[in-house]
Formats: C-alpha cells, structure tokens, sequence
C-alpha cells in the first residue's frame, strides 16, 4: 500500500484546519469546523467541498451515445446536449458496478463522473465493454472537482464568474465557461439535496476558485465542508452510497432505482435479469427508516421482526436535522411498505423503528 | 493544547476520575477525547445500581463518524448518571470535565484510583501518542 494521494486543494485544506482522513487511497478532508456546522451550514447557507478524488472519464466517438447506452441501464436519447443524467452500470446478472452521472457534451462526447472508489474499475469495465466507433478515456488526473451548495451557492457563483445567467440554470443541465484563463464545467448536479453546483476545472485553477469562492461566499455564510457532513447530508435525501446501499450484490430495482432503468430500452448490459426479475418481482427492497428509541442505527445492523431476521442495515446516522436517527436498508418486501414495524438491533439491542418513505426531508 | 486539570486522575482510554465528598468518583472523557470524537450525537450509559468493573465497558459515546466503547476506570455500583449528557450530548464537548460528567461511581476497591495516571502522566501519554 502506498502513500494517500492528494488533492490540488490539499493545501487549501490545511490553511482552514481540516481534519483529513483516507477516503479509498485518498487524503480528504473529513471536517474543518465540525460535521453538525457543516451539515446545517449547507441546509442553511452554503458549503464548499473538494471532490477531486472523484473519476471523470470521457467516450468520444461517432456512435458514442449508442455504444454507451448498451451499457447502462438509463437512456441516453433521453437527454440533449448540455444535459447531464444519473444512471447506473450493471453486469449481465443486474448487479450494480458503479451509479454515475453522465454529461452529454455533444451527440459524440459523454463525459461521465464516477465514484472515487470506482475509478480504475469502472473505467476498465467501459473500455473492456465498449463496442462500436467509441473509445473510452480516463481523465481523472486531469480534473477538480468543487461541490458549491446550498441555498446561496446560485447568486454566489453567478457573482464570482461574471456570468448572471449561472443563477438560473435547472437542475441536471450545465455549461462550459472560461474563468481566469481556464474552462470550468459548471453543473446543476449535486449530493446533498440543498441545491447548487458541481464543477469540474482543470487541477491549476482549482485553488484560485476555492479561495475566491470563500472569499465572496464568507459573508453570506460560505464554509468548507467535508465528508463527514456530505455523508449525513446524502443520507437525510435518501440518496445511496455505493459500497453501502448499493455494490455488485444489488440490483436497480432492488435499491429503489427502477427510474433510472429503461427496460424498454432495445439491449443493455443487465437488461435481461432486470426483465425477469421485474417479472417474478423483487424479495428485498432498499428502504428508509427512522428510529423510535435510543440509539444510533449503523451499517450491518441486522432487522428483526419478532424472532425473524429480515433485513441489514446499510447506511445509518443520527440526522442532524431531524435530530432522530435515520438510516437505510435491506428488508424483505412483506416489511417494506412506509409505516411498517421493525426492530434494529443495535450492539445486542433491538430497538424499535419504523419504514419511511424518502428522502427524510 | 488539550485541557488536563490538575486535580483529576485519568486513564490511557482518555477518561478522567475524580473523587467527591462522600467518596462516590465521577467520571468523565478528557478535553482531547472529545476533539479526538467530533461533535458527540449519542452517549449511552448504564442504569443507576449496575455493577461495573474495572477495564471493562459501561457505555458507548458516538459522533457521526465514530463509535467508541466507554471503559470503567473502577469496579463498584453505579450512583448516578447525569441526565444532561443522555439528552444533550453536545454538553460533553463544550465542558467534558464539569457539566459534561457521565457517571458517578461508588468504589468497591478504592485502591483502584492509585493505578490511575496523574495529569502530568495523562499529558506526557498524549504527547507520546499524538
């Protein structure tokens, strides 16, 4: 095991007092002020994360869009230019290999956002997988990434990059603009729920972006952010982690991602287990719940129904928000409607709880 | 620097005893464990008139990120159990040593406290450890 890599912000990180943690070979910041802070400072105002470690690899060609379709379980005809889609990758038995965000650049260049822990193999998998006049590349090392949101982070950008028009881009759309000398990709794409931007730069320009990002958004409020407050934020919008709520044992339809499976679809990777699991239907559901009494639900916590076990825990926090503990999980279908009774057992002990419909809030 | 108060006696699991009229010792985790935790969200702590031994745990104290075990400094009975903690576990990062108390304890062997360390002991252990 070698060294962590880090960051072109890594810098930046230490100057505000992060406290850094290996995040899947990575030295990322976990937490500047405090993960409570930085989760209400989100919801409330804005904050500003680094999100470098995340992959970015592109497919050009002139029959990219058809090729890459044949991978992934959404529709890429679905989406103009200029339009970004979540989808997930799956091998021929549904499982999940990865969930991204693809950005359609033109009809001949996809440029997609993996997950950190899935760069080399999702990467691996496309170019192994990729048939037709297409042809994948890994730019991962070439790009930043800045996550820039909360309520503030529109009029915030907007002002930062001379451009009024950022504010009142939609969401899942986004654009290329020259600041400082370099193109950023701005995108109306996000993790937390609260609304903003995500935007990939060139690894030079990231520093002079934070910086002036902190400088014109301190005022209003702006913090650094870290992981630790990306995690509760993502958790209380019921968004999945791969790793936790979904990895290659899970299917879309199992995890609540049947909108983003397009079973119409002429052929793709997966297409024929999803059909036929559709057909004979599901037996385990990725659900919400919330705690009734004490205590804080966390991942491998198994779910029990009287004596029965049915159901694991797959992500599970105290919500700061909602200052109740909130997670994720694995039940058996008979116990998945919203509303129905189950026990999470916690070190030993179980503890009542109940299935809610997401997100939390 | 953490806050070590002179007075206190302390343990390598970063908890803090402290003897009380009446003999009953308070506990607590130092000023460097609650940085070490983060923002705590969830302290659990056992019933007053439960039995704990020495070394071993009583409780659990949770931040987002992290759970760790509560470890009893002492063996004896447990007399009290500060409420403020169980329902607003923020108060052990503002004032670990005063408001942020966990538990009190009734020594069975109050020879027990002499394995403690002193607070210049608990300090020189954090250096060697930071």
């Amino acid at each position: 095991m070698g060294t962590a890599r880090q960051t072109a912000l890594y810098a930046c990180h230490q100057k505000a007092g992060a406290r850094f943690v290996d995040f899947g070979g990575w030295d990322m910041p976990v937490q500047y002020t405090g993960t409570l802070v930085e989760h209400a400072a989100v919801r409330n105002e804005g904050g500003i994360f680094d999100v470098s470690h995340m992959g970015e690899v592109v497919v050009r060609g002139s029959e990219a869009i058809e090729a890459l379709n044949r991978l992934i379980t959404n529709d890429l005809n679905r989406i103009g230019d200029g339009r970004a889609q979540y989808t997930v990758l799956c091998k021929p038995d549904g499982g999940i290999v990865d969930d991204l965000i693809i950005y359609r650049v033109s009809e001949t260049e996809l440029f997609l956002c993996v997950n950190a822990s899935n760069r080399e193999k999702d990467f691996n998998w496309i170019q192994k997988h990729l048939t037709g006049n297409a042809e994948a590349t890994d730019e991962s090392d070439e790009w930043s990434q800045i996550a820039l949101q909360g309520p503030i982070a529109s009029g915030l950008l907007a002002q930062v990059i001379g451009d009024p028009a950022l504010a009142e881009m939609r969401p899942f759309r986004f654009v290329d603009r020259q600041w400082n000398g370099h193109m950023l990709r701005i995108a109306t794409t996000g993790y937390t729920g609260s609304g903003g931007f995500e935007i990939y730069l060139p690894n030079t320009a990231a520093p002079a972006l934070w910086e002036a990002l902190l400088e014109a958004g301190s005022p209003l409020g702006l913090i650094p952010a870290g992981l630790g407050a990306r995690d509760t934020l993502r958790l209380e919008k019921g968004y999945c982690l791969y790793g936790n709520d979904i990895d290659e044992t899970t299917s879309p339809l199992e995890a609540g991602l049947q909108w983003v499976v397009r079973l119409e679809k002429d052929q793709f990777m997966g297409a024929d287990a999803l059909r036929a699991q559709k057909e004979s239907g599901i037996h385990r559901k990725l659900v919400g719940f919330m705690l009734e009494g004490r205590g804080i639900a966390r991942a491998h916590c198994p779910i029990f129904v009287g004596e029965e076990k049915i159901g694991t825990v797959t992500s599970g926090n105290m919500s700061p928000m909602l200052k109740k503990a909130i997670g994720m999980a694995y039940v058996s279908v008979e116990h998945s409607a919203p509303g129905s009774q189950i026990e999470v057992e916690i070190r030993g002990r179980k503890v009542a709880a109940v299935v809610q419909t997401l997100p939390f809030l | 620097m953490s806050n070590i108060p002179q007075e206190l006696l302390y343990t390598k699991e970063h908890e803090w005893a402290k003897t009380e009229p009446g003999k009953v010792v308070a506990i607590g985790v130092t000023d460097h464990a609650q940085d070490l935790l983060g923002e705590i969200v969830y302290v659990e702590l056992p019933e007053v008139n439960t039995e704990v031994t020495k070394d071993e745990t009583f409780g659990v104290i949770e931040s987002t990120k992290s759970v760790s075990d509560l470890y009893a400094p002492i063996s004896g009975i447990v007399t009290e159990v500060n409420a403020i903690a169980v329902d607003g576990p923020e108060v052990v990062n503002e004032d670990p040593y005063e408001e942020g108390w966990l538990i009190k304890i009734q020594p069975s062997d109050p020879a027990e406290l002499d394995d403690l360390m002193t607070a210049d002991q608990y300090e020189t252990f954090v250096d060697a450890n930071s």
